[in-house]
Formats: structure tokens, sequence, C-alpha cells
């Protein structure tokens, strides 16, 4: 199959600051009363930490700093000051910072890698979190002796979603990941936008979510793949008839086996209106699909999307249940073009605690499932996987490609480009404090929607670089190389560095 | 939704200050009283509502911030931080974590179960019940009746003992006399607790639970007395002392007694069936590794319900313990293998500290549960074991209106049935009978690591 790789111009970094006045850091600089605002530290940091102030110099970039690790350099500030006034300790907030998948360091990293398109030198771990287990005791395995040195250019990360061999177009993505759903009414409209928009500029695809396709989106159609869950708000012929791919969401990681749920307070009127429901009532979504009793009825399903738009691929959205590799091949079977498995620590909306943690079977478990099954039963090239729920850096993303999926679907993620905290109380109330996942006018102010676009493009071009990087330590010149490579990827409990050809990445 | 499957709940408010993850530190000196903080930034409006509880001179800031970090991040001088509070550090233990206690508090409070946005935050697995996830089905089961179809799921179980078929005399007339069994609507009684203050008020807050639930809470006879006699049919009387103690009006009020596990059991248990038999007698003894030897044992000479009990941890008694999951698996299918198993109601218990631990442990083999402890944290106990040690209790539990700690429990109970409807709807199963020992719907750790990573990494 040919894969379309002629790169068009991907959009450039452009750094931009944080919203906030303070940004968060993992460490604290703070000038003491002795200081005589010499200047010294002004004109030391190279990291752009202070700016000169008419009493003393202000701490302006407390997370651009390089910390501790800064005491071996010439320019460190506070063995140089002569006053002695620069005190530099770590910050007490970063210990209550995220949480055991999203670290404060994976957050940190998330931020400064949308504000300054660069890879973190702050000592951020930017690879993995803490949560113990799958992607954290992941590691690549890298030969020893290096390959030939490629220029970037050279490595393609684009895929083809259409590996069926039907009649229906080609549709290749520059990056091999798009947009999951997040719906209007469970984030704002900017922060939709933002995605649609950073999707469009990377040549890939953002998923609508389940609740209507804004008009704002239609110079975007391109780019979207547009959503029908059990719900079906907002699902009308003429945005089926829109897009290039059609998503159908059986499940949702997050919440496996139960239906969506958005709360009452965040049904406004232009909420409302798009789902055809009434404002400030919560909205219910079904579980599951009331039309879907085996296999022949979801082939029902997809063939109606297929008549109603001879162009679309079809992409199926399940969750991961003991029987994950049966769900696929029947998905398969279905003639669905994309199979998107939703792993159990996926993001969401609002869900039951319950759900999130015990409800079906984490990512990394069902790519490699999938895969090895699909293989056996000789249709591993007729369709494309994709994996979701829980992929939080460039890592994950190549990991999870490694044990087995095409590409990956992100969502969260872009959220912590835009400064989400991960506080968890985006069903609550007015909704997020942050202005991301709000419907609250005033609350979605907070945020531009060029600012949003391109922290959100900033960060994923860094994703592609470290995935380059990556691909050009094993010696691949495609991401598609990479594909159920489990030979090239290890896990720390069955695998010692001893034992290898090759190194061990910790 | 038919009253017989909903528990009413009304918010409990707490009696002391939550104790929560982190605090906010604001310093005074340099504050420019610009009121960003109070006037813009908190969407909660936390500074507008802050306050002083008198009682115990804590300030409000703290238990209603929602850890935005807006006011950390705007404040012109950067007075405002937030930090880990080390009360909330030291919660608990190694098993009952704060996560787990503060999860029971909100429950118990609000009458509602924990939902949240954004995903699971927590480690990927761990010990125990940690190392299990449960089935889903993708598509249309039985019980998957609409979005209230839910509600439509029994989380009916019964305690005693089975016969395997009836039989019938030429006359068409039932010729054998079934033994009795006792009805509840949720899979869960309430145990003995293994610590507590002294437990007038909570014994009548747990009985007044139970009654307002339909179940049972297990009453150690040394401790029975007059004022707990208008709650004898939700008594489940332990029998600590001689069974000839208790006066025969009691026990014709009784429908479930306790007795401890002893070469005296299944005489007492006949003697209690010869003379009151309508009564269930359920055995109770410790989860070691030969329960399922004598669990079988106690099924051939007659028993119809036992009781086991691992200590608080979920351990069984044993130099090297396993965990009640695994030894409830072995158990249960030690039973299975021998054909009796359908016989039998095996309630297992300790160590059960979350709703999750209810469906998880069923699946494992377990017709219903016992619990404990969380039915103090309902209460805010804090699980620091002071009483034990004859120190007073910091929330003051022997104080508790008992009726408070009712509505109290019956909230956290409510929210632990609801969570077991998400999970027998996730995997559409109707009814809570049918999750024992499924084990086949269940993900096991151990199993999938092996399958799954111990392949990789290796050429060829």
């Amino acid at each position: 199959m040919a894969i379309n790789t002629e790169t068009q111009k991907l959009p450039e970094i452009k750094p931009l600051k944080s919203r906030f006045r303070n940004a968060l850091s993992k460490y604290r600089v703070t000038i003491t009363k002795s200081c005589n605002n010499c200047g010294l530290c002004v004109t030391l940091c190279p990291y752009g930490v202070y700016k000169a102030g008419s009493k003393k110099p202000r701490v302006i970039a407390e997370h651009l700093c390089l910390g501790f690790p800064c005491k071996e350099k010439e320019f460190y500030c506070v063995n140089r000051c002569p006053e002695k006034a620069i005190q530099l300790t770590l910050n007490p907030a970063f210990e209550i910072l995220g949480d055991k998948r999203w670290s404060a360091d994976l957050l940190a990293s998330a931020w400064h890698m949308a504000e300054t398109g660069e890879i973190p030198y702050q000592g951020l771990n930017y690879k993995t979190g803490n949560s113990g287990g799958g992607f954290d005791k992941l590691r690549f395995i890298f030969p020893k002796e290096k390959g030939p040195d490629l220029p970037d250019e050279e490595v393609s990360t684009a895929i083809e979603l259409n590996r069926s061999g039907d009649s229906r177009p080609s549709v290749t993505i520059q990056v091999p990941f798009y947009f999951g759903g997040m719906s209007f009414g469970s984030v704002s409209i900017v922060t939709m936008l933002s995605r649609v928009k950073a999707a469009a500029a990377l040549q890939t695809f953002c998923c609508t979510g389940e609740g209507g396709y804004p008009e704002e989106l239609i110079p975007y159609d391109d780019h979207i793949i547009t959503q029908i869950a059990t719900g079906l708000f907002g699902v009308r012929e003429e945005t089926i008839k829109r897009v290039r791919i059609v998503e159908f969401k059986y499940a949702q990681g997050a919440k496996p086996g139960l239906g969506g749920h958005l709360l009452g307070d965040k049904v406004t009127a232009r909420v409302a209106s798009m789902r055809e429901a009434v404002a400030g009532t919560a909205l219910f979504s079904p579980f599951p699909f009331h039309s879907v009793y085996s296999v022949e009825d979801h082939k029902k399903h997809v063939d109606w999307i297929k008549e109603t738009n001879y162009r679309a691929l079809v992409s199926v959205k399940v969750s991961t249940p003991s029987d994950v590799d049966m769900v696929a091949v029947g998905s398969y079977y279905a003639g669905a073009h994309i199979v998107q498995l939703d792993g159990s620590y996926g993001g969401t909306g609002a869900a039951p605690d319950i759900a999130k943690k015990n409800i079906a079977m984490p990512l990394e478990y069902a790519v490699p499932k999938v895969h090895k099954f699909l293989s056996e039963e000789g249709i591993r090239d007729k369709v494309t996987i994709i994996a979701s729920g829980g992929i939080r850096s460039a890592y994950d993303m190549a990991k999870a490609i490694a044990l087995g999926a095409d590409g990956v679907c992100l969502g969260t993620a872009d959220l912590v480009a835009l400064e989400c905290i991960r506080c968890h109380h985006c069903e609550s109330g007015r909704g997020c404090a942050r202005g991301i996942a709000t419907t609250d006018e005033e609350l979605t102010k907070l945020m531009e929607l060029e600012w949003a676009t391109q922290r959100i493009i900033n960060m994923y071009l860094v994703w592609r670089r470290q995935l380059i990087a990556i691909l050009k330590r094993l010696g691949m010149k495609s991401v598609t190389e990479l594909v159920g490579r489990f030979d090239v990827i290890g896990h720390l409990d069955y695998i010692k560095q001893e034992d290898l050809e090759g190194e061990l990445e910790l | 939704m038919p009253p017989k499957y909903h528990i009413n709940t009304s918010r409990a408010a707490n009696r002391f200050q939550l104790i929560t993850k982190s605090g906010v530190m604001a310093w005074e000196e340099g504050c420019l009283k610009c009121a960003r903080c109070v006037k813009k930034d908190c969407v909660y409006k936390v500074y507008e509502k802050r306050g002083l509880d008198t009682r115990q001179m804590l300030e409000s800031l703290d238990s209603v911030c929602m850890d935005c970090f807006r006011c950390v991040q705007g404040c012109p001088n950067k007075l405002i931080q937030k930090g880990l509070n080390p009360a909330y550090k030291e919660l608990g233990d190694h098993y009952w974590t704060p996560e787990i206690i503060s999860g029971l508090w909100y429950q118990a409070e609000a009458g509602r179960i924990p939902v949240s946005g954004g995903g699971y935050g927590g480690a990927f697995s761990g010990p125990g019940f940690d190392a299990m996830w449960t089935d889903m089905s993708e598509i249309v089961r039985p019980t998957r009746d609409g979005i209230h179809g839910r509600e439509y799921i029994s989380t009916t179980v019964d305690i005693g003992r089975k016969v395997m078929a009836l039989e019938f005399d030429q006359a068409g007339a039932l010729s054998i006399d079934p033994p009795p069994v006792v009805e509840i609507p949720q899979p869960i009684l309430f145990d003995l607790l293994p610590w507590s203050p002294p437990r007038k008020g909570i014994n009548l807050a747990m009985l007044e639970g139970a009654r307002s639930l339909g179940t049972f809470a297990i009453v150690r006879q040394s401790e029975f007395g007059p004022a707990m006699e208008e709650y004898l049919p939700n008594i489940a009387l332990y029998v600590d002392g001689k069974l000839s103690d208790i006066s025969p009006e009691i026990l014709r009020k009784l429908r479930l007694i306790e007795i401890p596990y002893g070469k005296d059991a299944i005489a007492a248990q006949k003697k209690l069936k010869e003379e009151h038999p309508g009564l269930v007698t359920i055995i109770r003894m410790e989860l070691a590794p030969d329960s399922s030897s004598n669990v079988f044992r106690l099924i051939t000479e007659g028993a119809g319900a036992i009781h086991l009990v691992a200590d608080e941890y979920g351990l069984e008694k044993s130099d090297k313990p396993l965990f009640i999951k695994e030894r409830m698996r072995e158990i249960h299918l030690h039973l299975v293998d021998k054909g009796v198993r359908d016989q039998i109601t095996l309630i297992a218990g300790g160590g059960i500290a979350m709703a999750e631990h209810v469906a998880k442990l069923i699946i494992c083999g377990a017709d219903m549960l016992s619990v404990d402890i969380p039915l103090l944290v309902a209460m805010e106990c804090r699980v620091c074991r002071r009483c034990k040690d004859g120190i007073s209790c910091p929330v003051e539990l022997e104080t508790i209106d008992h009726l408070w700690g009712a509505s109290r429990i019956r909230n956290l109970m409510a929210g632990w049935h609801n969570q077991l409807l998400e999970i027998l709807g996730a995997m559409g199963i109707r009814e809570v009978r049918r999750l024992r020992g499924e084990m086949g719907r269940a993900m096991f750790f151990e199993k999938l690591e092996k399958d799954i990573f111990s392949t990789l990494g290796k050429r060829g």
C-alpha cells in the first residue's frame, strides 16, 4: 500500500507564555531584602528568569529556571549574587500538583513544550509518570551501534487511515495521531475550535464528540471526525455528509459500559439547541446503542453511514473488555476502516470514580492483545488500530505503536497544553475554573483562540520531534516500521539491562 | 423505580471540619490588598465564604478550596501558595489510605457516589483488590433497558442452606422441608468492629442503619442490652458466651444467629434448629489456609452459612497469609469442584474498604460481604486507632447521635449500592447472585502482565 509521504509544510513553533501571571514551576526563586539591585542576575541568567526592576529585579519566569543542576554552571545566580540575596528552593505546591498518572513533572513538561516548543531542560521527567505500571514501566531497547544520522525530514511520521483496500479515498495524516472527541458542552467553543484548528494545521483530524457540529467548525470540515454516539445528540444527515471520517462511539474507556452524562449546569441555551434539548437539564447519553444486539446489527450501522456518505471512512471506538480481540474482529467484519481502542485510564468530562479505576483493561494490555489476534487472523494489514486512553507523552505514543497500534488518539494532553491542571472538577457547577472545560460565558473568555491553537501546535510539534528521534535511534525511516515491534520494547519487571544486546533507556 | 431497590439518602453534615489533601498558605506580609484573589480569580468564592470554625479554631479556606490554583497563579506578589496537608498524609495507614478514607467521608456526608472529571489519576495497579479489573460489554445485554434499566438490577441475596432440588410425594405435595433462608436487599452485613471507642451510640447507629436498609448488624451477645431489643429483627446475634444464656424470647425474635467455629458448632446449629426452626445459623471462622477443606467438611455436616473473616487488612491467619480475594477464589473453586458450592452461603469480610471491593470479592466467590471499619469512617472516624490504646477519639465517636450516625451509614451504603449497580450494569449482569464466582468476567493483573509483558523485548 502506498503511503502519501509527501509532507506538506507543517506549522511553525511560536513561543507563547502562560495565560496566568505566575506560571507553576518546580523551583521557587526569591530575592531577599538584602538585594542592592546591581542587576547581575538579570544579565547572568540565560533562561530569562529575571527582569530588571526599579527597586530590585523581578522574578518573572521561575518555571524556566534550571534549578539545582544550575549549581554547576558559571552563571549560577545564587552563588554569583554579591549580596547573597537569592534563594532557590523547591516549590511546595509541586508536591500536590498532578497525580500518579499525570505527575507534576509531566504536567510541567507539557506546559513547557506548549510554551516554548522545546524539550524541557529543568530536570523534569517528560517521558513517564508515577503510576508504577504499564507505560511507566515500559522502556525502549535501542541498538548499541548508531545507525546513519538521517536528517529529520527523511523520517516519515505519516500514516494511512484507509488500509481496507476498498474503493473509498485514501486518507493520510502527517502525524500518527488525531484528537479525540470532546463535545461542545463538555468543553468551551474556544477549546473545541482550537483543537480543530490545530488538527488542521498539523494535517490530521479532530473529533467532535457527541454534542453536535457547531457552524464555526465548517471551514475545517476536511479535518473533522464527526461522532455518532448512543444519545445521537446533534447527529444530522448533513453533518455526516460533510466529513471524511465518521466515528461510532460504542463505549468510552473512562466509563466503559456506562453512558455519557452532561450535568445540567453546563447545558446552556446554545448547548441545548445544538443537542435539541432543554437548557439546564442534565443530558444522559444512554448505554449502549439499543439498535445493536449483535455484530450483524453493528454492520447495519456501518452500512448506514457508508450509504449516507459514500466517501467517508468509518471508525469504531470501543472500550477494552476481556474479549477486546473479538470486538476488534467484529468491527473489522462489519466494515470499519479504523478501530479505536479506548483504554480504561482515559479521560472524560464526568464519570463515576469506580468506573474510571476498575472497569475494563488498561490500554497497554489491549493493544498487543488485539494486534496479535488480528495478525494471526491475517487481517491486521486491512484495518487501522488507533490507541487512546492514557497517552500522556511522545514516549507513551511511541510505546503504544510498538505494542501494535498504527497511531494514537489524544485528548487530555491537548487540555494540559492549554494549562489544564487536572483538578478533576470539569463536571461541577460552572465547570472548569481555568476556562477550558466550561460553557460559562465569563470563564470561556479566559482563553483566546489563537493562543490556544498555537499552544497545542507547539506541544505536538515537540512530540513529533521526539518520535523522530526515537525512530532514528531504532534505525527506522517511518513510523509504520515501529508498529507491533515487541522486540524493541521491554518491561522493567521482566527484562534486565545485562541480558540485553541493546541499550535500555532508563 | 420499585421502592425495594431504592435507598433514600439525605445530606448528613460533618460534625468536624474535613481533613483535606492540601492547604492554602497565604502570607499577609506584602499583601497589596488588591483583592484580586477574592474578587476576580476564585470561581468557587472560597475567599468570600471564608470563616472560622470556632469549635475547632480552624479556617474554612482549605475545606472548600477546589485546587484550581487560580489565586496561586494570579497573586501579583506571589503570596498565595498551596501545600500538602500533613494531617491528610497521616490519615489511616498503607491499606486504609487517605484517599479511601476521604472518599468514604464524602459518600457518608453527601449520599452520592464520587463522580469526577478527567481520567483516573491513580496507580496502574496495586496489591490485593487493585490487581483486578471488571469486565464490560459493548453491546446490548438483558439489563440494558434505557438509562433507568440499571435500577431494576437486583442486588438481593439469601442467607442459609439451599436445597438443590425439590422433592414431591405421590400426591404432588412437597415431601421435604426446605430450610429457612433470610433474604437481604444488598449483599452486605455489618460486622463486629475490630476496635472503637465505647460503642453504645455506635451500636445503635449501626442497628438503626441496618434496619433502614433491611440488612443485619452482628452484635455480640455480651454487648446486647434492652435498648437493642426493638432491633432484634435486624440483629445477627454473635454468641460470645453461653448459648444457654440467651433467653428463648430473644431467640424467637431473632432471624440470624452467628456461632463461633469449633468442634461444637454443628451440634449447636442442630440444637438451635430443633428449638427454633425459622432461625438461620451462621458459623463464623477465621480465614486461614485450611479454610476450603474446613468449609467443605462443614457443608457435608449440614452447615448452611459460613462467615469467613480476615483481619482488617484482608489477610488470613497464617505466617504467610494470602489476601482474602485469593483465598476466596481458592475456596470457591474447591467447592465448585466438589459440587457443593450452591448449597452454602459464604459471607466474607475483613479489609473491605470500598464499593469496588464488594463487586470484586463477589466475583472471587463470596455470596456476600461483611463490613466493619467503613461504618465507623462513615461517622467521621479517621482510622487513627487511638481508641485501641484507650486514648480519646479525635472525633468524639462515643458522643454521636445514633440517628445522625445511621443516616451517615445509610448514605454510604446507598453509595456502595449504586456503585455495585454501575459495575453490574457495565457487565450486563442483571442480578448480583449471578455475579458470584464470575471470574471469567474479570481480568487479573498477574495473568495479563505475564501474558503480555513477559513476551516483550525478545528478538526473532
